[in-house]
């Protein structure tokens, strides 16, 4: 091979760089971010990242609907700009605006979440004394937008490879920021650890199934894996076994049994404000992958995928609420039910029709600004050391403080899908799309799990309302601005959302419509 | 006939603001709290004037036009789920143009009645709140274009009634008395709910035009179900006939309240449903049928016990079950009757509300004093309550030409008219009625403002001040002129709506009916004046069976309770024992499994990472293992 | 489908284990057993095993954080030589990525470097 066979054969990539703005925007402020916190002076840090990080996901929110209507395929077949990339960039783009508020609430605690050196050894000298007197790390900004960008071109990616290295773009950031809680030191960083361990086994399975399919089709792009499926030559186990494995890494990040065994740890042990960020971005980010993986490239094989996936929402929804019955901590709690309601999610996603990927999409956002103002109350719930967020805590939280009770209670019956909240018109949206689609089993599934995990919501409520407060119940401190912003808009989303979902409805469906 | 709604345009695209301004302002009174203390009173009664204007204007522009059929204003999809769609879509047509007047404009002297009324109740702006939020509910009732939007407003009117009622929450009387208003309206509401469930499964609809334009295909049997279901949620609302009995204990709450929603507008829903579905009553002659009689009894229960309480607002309330049985007895006779049934409506709307008001003025001038035999000589002391009390009085009982005598008397004569049999017995139930009737109101009159003072020790009776004496005068001139004013414009109005009929008059003459009416006015006052001119004894004193009877509500509570609570207790008790040992069991094992395996589950998840990768691992190969199957099989 | 392929494969796949397996449990019963100081320690390489800090096992980062930058700059060459071999091919397009690549880890070097990061104390 000489350098003239390169010259002849090589073709430069066209990008549309209106389409691939939102991204390019966020990866440039990200490094801005850097490049902030290596020339700014300490105290200007946060103000200045804070104005930046908002000030760019915003505009990456404005190219975003600049962009609405627009179907192509970008960047010599790496990325997809069509309604579903779209609508999922945007969603990604709200919700971490949104848990952006939460992350930069300093009020609550001097400095904020996030520890300053995550690097100093736990319970050292050190470290109590920069848990209680250091200003946090302002690095979580370029982190956080690192890796809404990296979601963000996770959801349109249009080939295995840029799917794979924009999952590791949004993973890494999170694995770094889940080690950073300010308070229970060594519980974060074992939280990233296992998180980052167990990424990256399933990111291996991931790449060696882009490798078989890669054996299959020859192709890496969907288009022609979609092209190939069924009709290529080679042997069809490399395309099953190929599947099998790229679903895992997929499944990993979504957070679906028997794959999810991180999620409690890592939630748990995160700073709240990120695990509310992993709960609501990452979740949609997952599902975004997972939509295009199956509906794009894999379409055709639709009728082998459906029953294994099947059998892994109902294991997933069976996990996440029985599972729920015996938590003790309101954020373990709180991640068993996203693991029940990814459950519920891949159910729509499984109808593989224009109805399932709307209601999923629907699904995705209803859920996230359920999740951000549940988590966004669990950081008020305080007391000396910090978040309590033992259940027993919780007892008698309604004579305490009745506006944040009833808060939590409206959110909690919101997941448990009660009408006149988002989740019951997105539970509903989920399980009419999948009946259409002839997979009532799910269906059944679905319901009986609903019934099941209402019983921890409920009982979270009887706790709340119907328990005295004990000496240990602590009192809820007052939010701050960018708290209770993010409190109010995730709670009056649901409320919305399940008042008049026509708008956000309307909008799923005209989404709706993978481009090839 | 076909029915068709032209869609709304112009000005009264607008219709929304009716509903919309009340709703917000009963937003900002509930949710500001103590803030809104100073102020809130006046913006409850003034957003409701807003209204009231609002709804002249629209009242204008519907007037003004051709066809009047009226106009349809689809705001959102409410419901679209697959094969039923519901939208959140208002009706503006002649009879919700006069409904949306009677509630504002009433409501709005109401509400700067309570100004004055509430003055001195911690909770005036609590009040204020549900008052408002009342106004809003009644009018998505009235402007609703389909069956759905009516229920809600339907439960609207029924949540502000609860809260008012028992708005008093720390006398136990009020606080029954708003369970049991709330307990027996469930009953109709069922009802009412399972005719809505009807017209979907029969007809795929709840729209007005598409459900009366459907009615002609449905059976007999069909219609005649669906208009019985929804004359069961109209006697639950109108508390009528078995239903009554929660309304004159209704009385517990504040006497605005008494006045705006158990007298002039809530309890007159029923009519109102009635009268808006009389495709449906048009189409079965049992249900009409029905009606009449459950008109006939209740109008005449309520005349019976209210000759027999001594509660000045107890009278009012069974003259009020009595009077809803005088409409529901023309919307029952359907055709003609049906504008005679509307205007006797709002005529009670003005005259009624003005009694209730005029009674709450006497008690604020009596520290809350109810008792009629405590009352007398009060018109000396209490001049404006006075006079417009003894208009409201004339009203109710028909004296030309006040404005009952304009509404009451046709309906008499159509009752009459009814074929057959049926005819000469409802025309003579009225007749009784509207007798006994002059009675007890000579008698509450009598009582309360003539005679010798029987009042307590250190009472001082006193007028009320303006803010609730100019309301007084202003329903009181409403009394006087509306009968004749609505006699003879009304039915041409209500045309469109309710289609044209011709009024025939075979059996008596207009004449004789008037004559034998107004001789059993006499009658019925004549007697009262001269039993009570003297005034009564202060303590109840022993009587009849029937005045015992009477007293004791005719034994209805009683009825209630043997029929209903009673095997309501056995089966609550049978069904608790069925609950304990069966169902219980078996969800407290099934409760007991799912713990149990949460608990064994959880141990799985032992913090080790080692084992969470085993764990993806062993999940791998079995999706693996899954898909490979799944292929080859 | 058929599977006669990789019968094969399985059958060296599972010789193979055998024989690990056979050596490594077959050792201890015939091997002799002379113990000495060095076949005691760890194996390193032959270099005179270091002793342990005191405090615990701990290493200090910055190792870790040389060998990391070294892995950056490794990679950086790694993107750097093709794109010299065909430059003429890559054109003005080719030149600006590159810029834009080598700005990016610029920024990232120029934060560890603010940070201290390459202060050895």
């Amino acid at each position: 091979m000489t350098t003239d066979i390169a010259a002849e054969t090589l073709k430069l990539p066209s990008l549309d760089y209106a389409a691939l703005a939102p991204m390019l925007i966020l990866f440039g402020v990200g490094c801005v971010g850097v490049l902030v916190e290596a020339i700014a002076p300490k105290k200007a840090r946060f103000p200045v990242q804070l104005v930046l990080a908002v000030l760019g996901i915003a505009a990456s929110l404005t190219a975003i609907v600049l962009a609405a209507g627009t179907e192509k395929v970008t960047a010599a077949g790496a990325v997809a700009v069509d309604g579903p990339g779209l609508f999922l960039q945007g969603s990604i783009a709200v919700l971490g605006l949104v848990a952006l508020l939460l992350i930069s609430e300093r009020s609550l605690e001097r400095g904020g979440a996030f520890v300053a050196q995550a690097a100093v050894t736990a319970n050292s000298e050190a470290d109590r004394d920069q848990a209680t007197r250091g200003s946090g790390a302002t690095e979580v900004y370029p982190l956080i937008i690192f890796s809404l960008g990296g979601m963000m071109l996770f959801a349109a990616a249009n080939d295995l490879l840029t799917m794979f290295v924009a999952l590791e773009v949004f993973s890494l950031p999170l694995y770094l920021l889940c080690a950073m809680a300010r308070r229970r030191r060594l519980l974060s960083q074992e939280a990233a650890l296992k998180y980052f361990l167990l990424g990256a086994f399933a990111s291996a399975f991931f790449l060696f199934g882009i490798a078989l399919v890669y054996g299959y089709a020859g192709r890496v792009d969907f288009a022609g894996i979609h092209a190939a499926v069924l009709d290529s030559p080679n042997d069809i186990a490399l395309l099953y076994i190929g599947l099998a494995m790229v679903a895992i890494g997929l499944l990993f990040k979504a957070a679906l049994a028997p794959f999810h065994v991180w999620t409690p740890d890592v939630y748990q042990g995160a700073p709240t404000p990120v695990t509310a960020l992993m709960a609501a971005c990452t979740k949609v980010a997952a599902f975004g992958g997972l939509l295009r993986v199956l509906y794009v490239a894999f379409e055709r094989s639709q009728w082998d995928y459906r029953p294994v996936l099947g059998a892994i929402a109902v294991l997933t929804m069976l996990v996440g609420a029985v599972l729920a019955v015996t938590q003790t901590d309101i954020k373990r709690l709180l991640a068993y039910s996203s693991i029940a309601n990814a459950g519920y999610v891949l159910v729509g996603v499984l109808a593989i029709s224009k109805a399932g990927l709307a209601s999923s999409l629907f699904y995705l956002v209803a859920y996230g600004f359920s999740v951000l103002a549940a988590f966004g109350i669990v950081t008020l719930v305080r007391d000396a050391d910090g978040e309590a967020t033992h259940l027993s805590r919780w007892a008698g939280l309604g004579r305490r403080s009745p506006l944040y009770a009833t808060l939590f209670t409206f959110l909690l019956l919101a997941f448990a899908g009660i009408p006149l909240t988002s989740g019951f018109t997105a539970k509903f949206g989920v399980f009419a799309a999948a009946i259409e689609a002839d997979q009532t089993w799910l269906v059944i599934a679905g319901v009986i799990t609903s019934a099941i995990i209402a019983f921890p919501y409920l009982r979270v409520v009887v706790m709340m309302w119907l328990s005295e407060p004990g000496e240990s119940t602590p009192a809820v401190s007052l939010p701050g601005a960018l708290t209770a912003a993010a409190v109010t808009i995730g709670a009056a989303a649901t409320l919305l959302l399940g008042i008049v979902p026509q708008p956000l409805l309307d909008m799923t469906e005209n989404a709706a419509h993978f481009v090839r | 006939m076909e029915i068709e709604f032209a869609a709304a345009e112009g000005w009264l695209h607008n219709v929304w603001l009716l509903i919309a301004v009340p709703l917000v302002s009963a937003a900002i009174l509930l949710l500001l709290g103590k803030r809104a203390d100073k102020w809130g009173h006046w913006l409850g009664a003034g957003s409701v004037g807003v209204t009231f204007v609002l709804a002249l204007t629209f009242f204008f522009q519907l007037r003004g036009m051709d066809e009047r059929e009226g106009v349809e204003l689809s705001l959102f999809e409410y419901l679209p789920v697959a094969g039923l769609k519901v939208d959140f879509g208002l009706l503006y047509d002649p009879l919700a143009a006069i409904f949306t007047l009677l509630i504002t404009g009433v409501g709005f002297l109401i509400h700067v009645y309570a100004v004055g009324y509430m003055s001195h109740d911690p909770g005036r702006r609590r009040f204020f709140g549900f008052f408002n939020l009342f106004v809003a509910a009644m009018l998505l009732l009235v402007l609703g274009n389909n069956f759905v939007m009516l229920y809600i407003g339907w439960e609207g009117v029924g949540l502000a009634s609860y809260l008012l009622i028992s708005f008093y929450f720390d006398r136990p009387a009020a606080a029954t008395a708003g369970k049991k208003a709330f307990l027996i309206n469930r009953v109709g509401d069922a009802g009412f709910a399972i005719a809505i469930f009807l017209m979907f499964a029969t007809l795929g609809t709840t729209q007005y035009d598409e459900v009366f334009n459907g009615v002609g295909q449905l059976t007999g049997a069909t219609v005649t179900a669906m208009g019985l279901l929804l004359l069961l949620g109209a006697c639950g609302k109108s508390g009528q006939f078995p239903l009554h009995t929660w309304l004159p204990d209704a009385m517990e709450g504040p006497t605005p309240v008494s006045a705006l929603i158990h007298a002039a507008t809530m309890v007159t829903a029923g009519v109102y449903l009635i009268a808006r579905s009389h495709p449906v009553f048009d189409a079965s002659e049992t249900a009409q049928a029905v009606v009449v009689t459950i008109g006939a009894i209740t109008l005449l229960i309520g005349c019976i016990i209210g000759c027999a309480k001594d509660d000045i607002k107890r009278v009012l309330a069974y003259s009020t079950v009595s009077q809803i049985g005088y409409m529901f007895l023309a919307v029952g006779l359907g055709g003609a009757a049906y504008a005679l049934g509307l205007i006797h409506l709002l005529a009670h709307g003005f005259f009624k509300a003005g009694l209730f008001l005029g009674a709450g003025s006497v008690m604020h001038g009596m520290q809350d004093q109810t008792d009629i035999r405590r009352f007398g000589g009060l018109a000396k002391h209490m001049r404006i309550t006075w006079i417009t009390f003894l208009l409201g009085y004339l009203a109710i009982i028909g004296l030309p030409p006040l404005s009952g005598f304009f509404s009451k008397d046709p309906i008499i004569h159509s009752a009459f008219e009814r074929h057959g049999w049926s005819g000469w017995v409802l025309g003579s139930v009225a007749l009784i009625g509207a007798g006994l009737t002059a009675f007890y109101m000579t008698r509450l009159y009598v009582l309360t403002f003539h005679g010798k003072p029987r009042w307590t020790e250190g009472q001082h009776p006193h007028e009320s001040p303006p803010v609730m004496t100019i309301p007084l005068i202003l329903l009181a001139v409403g009394s006087v002129a509306a009968g004749g004013l609505m006699a003879t414009s009304v039915p041409g109005w209500l045309e469109p709506v309710l289609g044209e009929h011709e009024e025939h008059h075979a059996r008596l003459s207009e004449w004789t009916v008037t004559a034998m009416t107004m001789a059993v006015v006499i009658l019925g006052a004549g007697l009262g004046f001269a039993l009570f001119r003297r005034g009564t004894a202060l303590q109840e004193q022993p009587a009849g069976p029937l005045v015992t009877a009477a007293r004791r509500n005719l034994y209805f509570d009683t009825l209630n309770e043997v029929v209903f609570e009673l095997p309501g207790k056995l089966l609550t008790r049978a069904l608790v024992f069925l609950d304990n040992r069966g169902i219980d069991g078996v969800v407290n094992g099934l409760a007991a499994t799912v713990g149990g395996g949460s608990g064994r589950l959880r141990r799985a998840q032992t913090g080790f990472v080692r084992s969470y990768a085993l764990s993806i691992l062993g999940g791998a190969v079995l999706v693996v293992a899954a898909m490979m199957a799944v292929t080859l099989s | 489908m058929s599977l006669s392929p990789y019968i094969p494969i399985v059958g060296l796949f599972a010789l193979g284990a055998g024989f690990a397996l056979f050596s490594v449990a077959i050792a201890p019963f015939v091997g002799p057993r002379r113990y000495n100081r060095a076949k005691l320690d760890a194996y390193e390489c032959g270099i005179e095993p270091t002793p342990q800090p005191i405090g615990g096992g701990r290493f200090p980062v910055k190792f870790y954080l040389t060998a990391m930058l070294f892995i950056v700059f490794d990679i950086e060459i790694i993107f750097l030589y093709p794109w010299a071999v065909s430059f003429e091919a890559l054109g003005v397009f080719g030149f600006v990525e590159m810029v834009l690549f080598i700005i990016t880890v610029f920024v990232a070097y120029a934060y560890v470097w603010r940070r201290g990061g390459l202060d050895w104390d």
